[in-house]
């Protein structure tokens, strides 16, 4: 199943105030404004159906089944209702919905969860519908108490209006009434072209509470006599606690208790500053038997040893091996090393659980898949799943990282809590250090390339083999290795791409953009230095074999003409261009960069071309793509996580898993294609295509291929 | 026993005197704005205003502000802070928002200090603060904008 094929079903939205279920009695210290951004409705908010609620005041608050972690659901959810409701943007308001597999599931996934780009794909149509569905109910109510035929009623901006009788009402005065309809089975949807909303450069829903410290994260719950508990954790994945000695650390003022748990030993305190001091007085022996104890450098080096070795097909087409025979070709036979990544989003992970009267306990954290960490805290406090609700909270990033099969960070955080006599609520949080040494790591991968040119400077054989881990843990081909690579664009008749996979104890993750981040980089940088072999410009080539590729071409044409492309550069610059389509949105950026101070790539300036079919808001779009350029080219130019001598790691803090700043940062122009086709996402698309883009600039500025990252390493060496 | 005040309000903490600012505010004040990013001034997410300048407040020993003047995003306010909010506001800067109290601290204070800074001028003061949603192409904007709409 595609995206495109995905239709809502009326089980899934078309719910009475009967089928809003699940939804979390908060208690009453938690009960205002979780998210920062209001529900309104004061007193009470009569729901539509499962994801609109109208208040007495008029407000209307979209209920988000999408984690909103700053790619902008909120705000993208709340345009879709607003849109087909007629409602005024004012009145518009957004929260998390409870967590529910079935109604608040993604359409493309089957189960609740935010990932892929795929919260605006997902929920057009099932939105949109929910708008319309309340919207009729609204008017079918005004219609009986007006007396009045429902066709002669119009809406706009929130006002519903009988011309012929001038009457005229908001919502809330018909929303108690309207609730207790029948929603309409079809509700009818505009035409695109009455459109006033989508498309329109609304404001966000959550940039006030965001900007005066009132958005409320997982962090900042504090309900009273909280304990806060830390949890020390090994230097190596994959060791155990031998043994620890706790004497000193239960000596810190504000220290409850220490604890052993699966993950490492919990140390429980009344404040965040005791549980921390207590950490740090703990003597713990690790167990390493099981442990990774190869350095990065050892594991490169046995990854390098695949290329020769047959791997899993992803792709084959036409003859490789014969075309690679042929007399007089060019040839490029390239390497390239890609390091673990962490995530790092600002918030480190968090959880903070509180036990309610009738003994059922409240979540409350970043849920990225919430029904998974329903069942894994239920599982491990010995509770039936309705007993434990995930309150979903504003989170501080993710780029991947809450996303988790299995919920290993929920394991240990209800681990933690499960260890304790639950009298108290309790917060588990990670420091930065559990966060850069936590592992789920976009894993490290090998790509081997090779190329043929032949005499009439066609490229007429690509091989490409790409070894690591499995994120899907796969034992057979994982399609998210190969992604960008076996899907390759460009029209080269003899194509190649196998994979392997790696076993190691450093457990991987998708980090924004999945494969793209790796074979993106691989692919442009590869297909750039073939052009530049043959003395063919990078935009014209690419171009050529992008002829059944309007989409992509489309993107890589207009970020061309938005550089300027072939015009004058500045003295000492250089520029680099790469397209790379992920979670089906197109994207094309060059980039000019020059030598900065550091010996490193300066990138000045990036222009940045993004085809994701109709653009609902074009405001989050090009945030998405801007935030999406600095956070690849931070990770290109700095990022690693490495492995030392004896596997244990090396990076701790920002100080050393750098992240870009303002000063690293280029300026970035955003063009949006239009487009009529189905919305696609925006919140990783933006990543892939900068690092190769600088890379291929770096190139050809310096002479110095990119073989290795991140960059400053090769750099500084 | 410290004494200081907090957003104009005097308040004492007698509790571990090497507890940072950062956990004073948030666990024993419940002033939840200033954020925890890394604990070791790298990240500028918990950055304060003290006595008038910013200051990361995970580094500071609580037992260092006797007498000082703490401001957080809470108690921020002024012509600056007014104009700054408004740009933040008007160019949605925020993505997932968790570092923006800690950069409008530090923008702040830049305008207070530099009412007409220069790019070098913003870089020089924000370069301390993370966001890894990368907001930096419209902080930069709107910190231009906010010393523009404080001008005459």
């Amino acid at each position: 199943m595609t995206l495109h094929d995905i239709t809502a079903t009326r089980r899934g939205f078309l719910a009475g105030s009967g089928l809003v279920i699940g939804v979390a009695i908060a208690p009453r210290i938690l009960a205002a404004a979780q998210t920062g951004v209001h529900a309104g409705g004061d007193p009470a908010l009569a729901p539509l159906n499962a994801f609109v609620k109208i208040g007495t005041d008029d407000t209307v608050t979209v209920l988000s089944k999408h984690i909103e972690f700053g790619q902008g659901p909120f705000t993208g959810l709340a345009t879709l209702v607003a849109e087909e409701l007629d409602a005024d943007w004012g009145q518009m308001r957004a929260v998390h919905s409870p967590t529910d597999n079935k109604v608040y599931a993604n359409l493309s996934f089957g189960l609740q969860g935010t990932g892929g780009s795929s919260s605006i794909a997902n929920a057009y149509e099932q939105m949109r519908k929910a708008g319309a569905t309340a919207r009729a109910m609204l008017v079918a109510a005004a219609a009986e108490e007006w007396n009045v035929p429902a066709s002669e009623i119009t809406v706009q901006k929130g006002r519903i209006q009988h011309a012929a009788s001038n009457r005229e009402s908001g919502f809330g005065a018909f929303a108690e009434k309207a609730s207790r309809r029948t929603p309409p089975a079809e509700p009818k949807l505009k035409d695109p072209k009455d459109f006033v909303l989508i498309g329109t450069e609304l404001p966000k829903l959550d940039t006030h509470g965001k900007t005066n410290g009132t958005a409320i994260f997982t962090l900042d719950i504090t309900p009273d006599n909280l304990l806060i508990a830390v949890v020390a954790h090994p230097e190596h994945f994959g060791a155990t606690v031998k043994s620890f000695n706790d004497a000193e650390a239960r000596k810190i003022q504000g220290v409850v208790d220490v604890k052993q748990v699966p993950q490492g030993v919990a140390v429980y305190a009344d404040n965040t500053f005791a549980a921390l001091k207590g950490r740090d007085a703990l003597s713990i022996e690790w167990n390493l038997s099981q442990a990774e104890i190869r350095s990065s450098e050892e594991l490169a080096a046995e990854y390098v040893r695949h290329f020769g070795e047959p791997g899993l097909e992803a792709t084959n087409r036409g003859n490789v091996e014969e075309a690679f025979k042929a007399q007089g070709l060019q040839m490029l036979d390239v390497e390239i090393v890609f390091p673990f990544l962490a995530h790092a989003p600002m918030e480190p992970l968090d959880a903070v659980f509180v036990k309610a009267d009738d003994g059922s306990i409240d979540i409350y954290n970043g849920a990225q898949f919430p029904g998974f960490d329903q069942s894994t805290a239920a599982g491990i406090l010995g509770l039936d799943e309705p007993k434990v609700r995930v309150n979903t909270q504003l989170a501080g990033g993710s780029f991947g990282r809450k996303a988790q099969f299995g919920s290993p960070y929920m394991q240990e955080a209800a681990a933690v809590y499960a260890a304790t006599d639950g009298s108290r609520p309790l917060k588990h949080m990670w420091t930065r250090e559990d966060d850069i040494r936590g592992g789920y790591y976009r894993p490290m991968y090998a790509h081997r390339m090779r190329g043929a040119i032949n005499a009439e400077g066609q490229i007429t054989a690509w091989e490409q083999v790409i070894v690591g881990q499995s994120i899907m843990a796969k034992a057979d081909l994982d399609p998210t290795s190969v992604e960008g690579a076996s899907n390759l664009p460009y029209a080269i008749p003899n194509l190649k791409v196998t994979s392997h996979n790696v076993q190691l104890a450093v457990p991987p993750l998708w980090w924004r953009s999945v494969g793209h981040t790796h074979t993106g980089f691989a692919v442009e940088t590869f297909v750039d230095e073939l052009f530049q072999k043959i003395g063919r410009d990078p935009v014209e080539g690419r171009l050529a074999l992008l002829k059944d590729e309007p989409r992509h071409a489309g993107v890589l044409k207009k970020a061309a003409e938005m550089a300027n492309w072939g015009g004058q550069v500045p003295e000492g610059r250089s520029r680099g261009v790469a397209v790379v389509e992920s979670f089906n949105t197109y994207v094309g950026q060059v980039v000019e960069v020059s030598v900065g101070p550091e010996g490193a790539p300066r990138v000045h300036k990036v222009w940045c071309a993004v085809d994701c079919g109709v653009a609902v808001n074009p405001n989050v779009i090009k945030a998405q793509m801007e935030g999406g350029i600095g956070y690849g080219l931070g990770a290109v130019l700095f990022d690693a996580v490495t492995l030392g001598k004896g596997g244990r790691i090396v990076q701790s803090n920002f100080h050393d898993y750098r992240s870009i700043r303002i000063n690293e940062m280029p300026d970035v122009a955003v063009e949006i294609i239009k487009s009529s086709e189905k919305p696609t996402g925006v919140g990783e698309p933006g990543v892939p295509p900068v690092g190769p883009a600088v890379a291929n600039a770096w190139r050809r500025l310096t002479g110095a291929p990119v073989r290795q990252l991140p960059i400053v390493n090769i750099v500084s060496a | 026993m410290v004494t200081f005040t907090l957003n104009g309000q005097e308040r004492t903490f007698d509790g571990d005197p090497d507890t940072p600012l950062l956990w004073v505010i948030r666990d024993f004040e419940k002033l939840t704005g200033t954020k925890y990013g890394c604990g070791v001034a790298q990240c500028g997410a918990c950055t304060v205003h003290l006595d008038g300048m910013p200051r990361r407040a995970c580094v500071t020993p609580i037992s260092m502000i006797e007498g000082s003047d703490v401001v957080t995003i809470e108690g921020i306010s002024g012509k600056e802070a007014d104009a700054i909010k408004t740009a933040w506001a008007g160019l949605d800067v925020p993505q997932c928002g968790y570092c923006q109290s800690g950069q409008v601290m530090s923008a702040v204070a830049l305008l207070q200090m530099v009412p007409k800074p220069t790019d070098a001028d913003i870089d020089g003061a924000m370069a301390g603060n993370i966001c890894r949603c990368a907001t930096y192409h419209r902080i930069r904007a709107a910190i231009h904008n906010a010393a523009n709409s404080m001008e005459g």
